[in-house]
């Protein structure tokens, strides 16, 4: 081991403490690879790291890069200070669609580790914050041979730039009681419509779907996606009123009252004198927190399905946004119910193509345009599920009431009729 | 090489997980009954068929090099049954079908370095973004932050002490590619960007830029003779939004580039609606490698939440029930003019009400 290193006297801090230390990780490559091409790289790596550290700046400048055929997929990174850290001057980030749920055995993995050391530097993170595998450094050419080699046995890039993104979707079915749809047949459905429009970055913005099971929301669809698909039931919950008195003789009542019944946002469960559950299921708003408190004695209804919530998203530029209610309840399980849903997709899609300003994330049109709006543009009627109130201003033209008000009547015989 | 040597892209999108899946979660997929929590980091699910399963659940340095990926494999191998998956929050989770196997296995994942735990009422993983790794605008490292914040917050990794989950984000830009969290440590830049106008004409779509920026601070000027962009200092919100479209435009400082944390962010719909977080304390230096003050910060409002919060609240739930001049007060944080949200559709954050606890 005649390599030269950086010194890294602040990184080398990182190393001190009980968590598992990524700089040990990187030192490790730059230590004990056998190939020179990664231990150049990741000492070069290091050098500059340890250069940000002392400046307090970051020496990256994205750029252009990508696979034969696409045009996203991967974070061009160019060192702005590669003459002083030459081997990682390029360093481009290769995101990788994770499989729903994300789910691997130890042979796929090391499958991929294998692949990624003979192309790049070594590093790679499961998962980025969009939900990518995110393999972590190498250069352009590395870029097509890593992919070339991964795409073949049955991985696909992920989005980056302007374009529908890599989707995510929680543990769900394969292993929650608490799960309502199947969240990973809906994530596959709804990326995989979109396939072109991951790997062709041409929309206004990014676009992101995200799948939680219940209400509980573990993908947190409602503030990071553009189109949060949330599990829910629309029937009563299910009650086993043995596995209740069991919990309140385990727990007692205080702990029953002080942690279930009272905390209840809608004040919609009793505790009985003989230590049973009554629900007044009209009011539930399927909030969980009970379920999660006696998993065993409390469970979802039978009558599934998913609310769709659109428009959430992060700081830049208007500040954070929860998505709306837009579908407040449908059903998920026949092949139309999953066309119905793809479809909406491409309906949103397309109207914010259309619509939506350069660098304008779908909620932020929502919230240009108003709700309204959006809703007539993608044919959907309004819903008081769509609302937490009615509007508090009379500043508004309302000289179409009648028509609308006809509209809500007739809606309502439909559904009527519909049920009947 | 030529054109027609390159190899077009199979388009397979998101693959299939049901093959990369447990088979015992595969056989009772969508019938799962319910679940225990045997010890910290160990979680059992039940199925309507009888079946069980047990999950690991381990932290890690989340960049991982291959090394430590292969040592993850091999654990999963040889103590597991090799069937894994990641959690939001970068947690390894590791699922067997046999009890026995789940003392072996957390004993094989703590001899090789890695934490287990993270599972129910603990402080999980903080979720972290690129930083000066590899993000193209970083104010701050996240690797760094998060390694040193988790060498303190371990125990309570390990254990299941809090009152509800905890979960702690960073972001290295305002942008805030982190997510909503119970405590965020966030970059907040102080000071306007600082421009080199030799670059902008060449580097930046200027159009784009004076787009960008959310308070309509950026116009177009010429400047020494070359066409470029002038910030209203007056307006300018320091936000650096301006800066991606724009690197020319420098928003990172190394001394006025600061940290802000803002508590009671929550994604679930358990009690309440979700919750945005809100700003708790700012200007705390950006002190690399290791960011004692955004730590101690981060302990103190745990440590009056753990103290203060009861069963299954989580901070914002906390929060909600004893107001903000109580968490003031049991934190010890100064709360200023900055606090106070001041545009026409932030009214709903004021106390219109005679609501106040003496």
């Amino acid at each position: 081991m005649a390599d030269k290193h950086h010194e890294t006297p602040m990184l080398d801090e990182l190393e001190n403490g009980p968590w598992p230390s990524f700089i040990s990780g990187i030192k490790r490559l730059r230590d004990q690879h056998p190939e020179k091409r990664i231990r150049d790289v990741t000492n070069s790596l290091l050098g500059q790291l340890e250069h940000s550290y002392e400046t307090r700046k970051g020496y990256w400048k994205g750029g252009t890069v990508s696979v034969f055929g696409y045009g996203g997929g991967i974070i061009p990174r160019f060192s702005e200070v590669a003459s002083a850290f030459p081997e990682s001057k390029e360093f481009h980030t290769i995101r990788v669609q994770p499989p729903a749920g994300n789910f691997y055995t130890t042979d796929m993995l090391r499958q991929l580790g294998d692949s990624w050391e003979k192309h790049g530097s070594g590093l790679v993170t499961f998962h980025g914050q969009t939900g990518n595998i995110m393999f972590i450094g190498t250069t352009s050419e590395g870029t097509q041979h890593f992919f070339d080699d991964i795409n073949e046995y049955g991985w696909d890039l992920g989005g980056a730039g302007p374009c529908v993104r890599t989707g995510m979707s929680c543990v769900g079915a394969a292993r929650c009681e608490q799960s309502c749809c199947s969240e990973h047949n809906i994530h596959r459905k709804l990326l995989n419509r979109f396939t072109d429009d991951v790997h062709r970055p041409a929309l206004p913005y990014k676009f992101k779907f995200k799948v939680s099971g219940c209400p509980n929301d573990c993908q947190n669809a409602i503030e990071r996606s553009d189109f949060a698909v949330i599990g829910t039931w629309r029937d009563d919950m299910k009650v086993d009123q043995a596995e209740v008195k069991a919990f309140v003789a385990k727990k007692g009542r205080q702990y029953v009252i002080d942690n279930v019944t009272t905390r209840c946002p809608t004040q919609a469960m009793t505790l009985n004198d003989d230590d049973t559950l009554t629900i007044d299921n009209r009011n539930c708003v399927r909030c969980m927190h009970c379920l999660n408190v006696m998993t065993k004695a409390l469970s979802p209804g039978d009558d599934k399905g998913v609310t769709i919530l659109i428009g959430g998203k992060r700081t830049l530029k208007i500040g954070d946004l929860m998505g709306t209610v837009v579908i407040p309840f449908m059903k998920m399980e026949s092949e139309e119910d999953y066309d119905r849903i793809t479809e909406l997709g491409e309906t949103i899609i397309d109207f914010w193509a259309e619509n939506g300003l350069e660098h304008e994330r779908c909620g932020e049109m929502v919230e240009r345009i108003g709700l309204v709006n959006f809703l007539e543009g993608i044919g959907i009627d309004v819903d008081p599920n769509m609302v937490s109130s009615p509007r508090q201003s009379s500043y508004v033209r309302m000289d179409g009431w009648d028509e609308e008000a006809e509209k809500w009547f007739a809606r309502k015989q439909e559904e009527k009729r519909a049920r009947a | 090489m030529a054109l027609a040597d390159m190899r077009p892209p199979i388009e397979s999108g998101c693959p299939d997980g049901f093959q990369y899946m447990h088979p015992v979660m595969v056989k009772n997929y969508g019938n799962w009954h319910y679940h225990e929590h045997p010890r910290p980091g160990v979680l059992l699910h039940v199925a309507h068929s009888g079946d069980k399963i047990w999950t690991v659940k381990a932290g890690t340095q989340r960049i991982l090099d291959v090394f430590t990926l292969r040592k993850l494999c091999q654990i999963g191998d040889e103590q597991g049954e090799g069937f894994v998956r990641f959690t939001l929050r970068s947690n390894i989770e590791y699922m067997v079908a046999d009890e026995a196997k789940v003392e072996p296995l957390i004993k094989a994942l703590e001899d090789a370095g890695f934490v287990v735990g993270g599972t129910a009422n603990s402080i999980s993983t903080l979720s972290h973004t690129q930083g000066w790794l590899h993000c193209d605008i970083p104010g701050t490292d996240a690797s760094g932050v998060v390694k040193a914040m988790m060498d303190e917050l371990i125990d309570d990794f390990k254990n299941c002490r809090m009152p509800n989950r905890v979960h702690i984000t960073t972001s290295c830009c305002q942008i805030n590619c982190g997510g909503q969290g119970d405590i965020a440590i966030n970059v907040q830049h102080t000071k306007p960007p600082k421009i080199n106008h030799n670059l902008v004409s060449n580097v930046c779509e200027r159009p784009s830029v004076v787009a960008r920026c959310p308070v309509a601070a950026i116009r177009p000027a010429m400047v020494n003779g070359k066409p470029s962009l002038e910030v209203d200092e007056k307006k300018c919100i320091c936000c650096g939004a301006c800066y991606p479209p724009c690197p020319p435009m420098q928003i990172n400082d190394a001394e006025h580039t600061k940290l802000a944390v803002w508590v009671g962010g929550n994604h679930s719909n358990a009690r309440g609606k979700p919750t945005f977080q809100k700003l708790v304390a700012a200007g705390i230096p950006n002190n690399p490698p290791r960011w004692p003050e955004a730590t101690a910060i981060v302990k103190q409002i745990l440590k009056a939440y753990r103290e203060g919060a009861r069963d299954w609240e989580r901070i914002n739930d906390w929060i909600e029930r004893i107001g903000w001049p109580r968490f003031f007060e049991v934190t010890g944080l100064p709360f200023t003019k900055y606090h106070v949200d001041n545009w026409r559709g932030a009214r709903h954050s004021l106390n219109a009400s005679t609501h106040i606890r003496f």
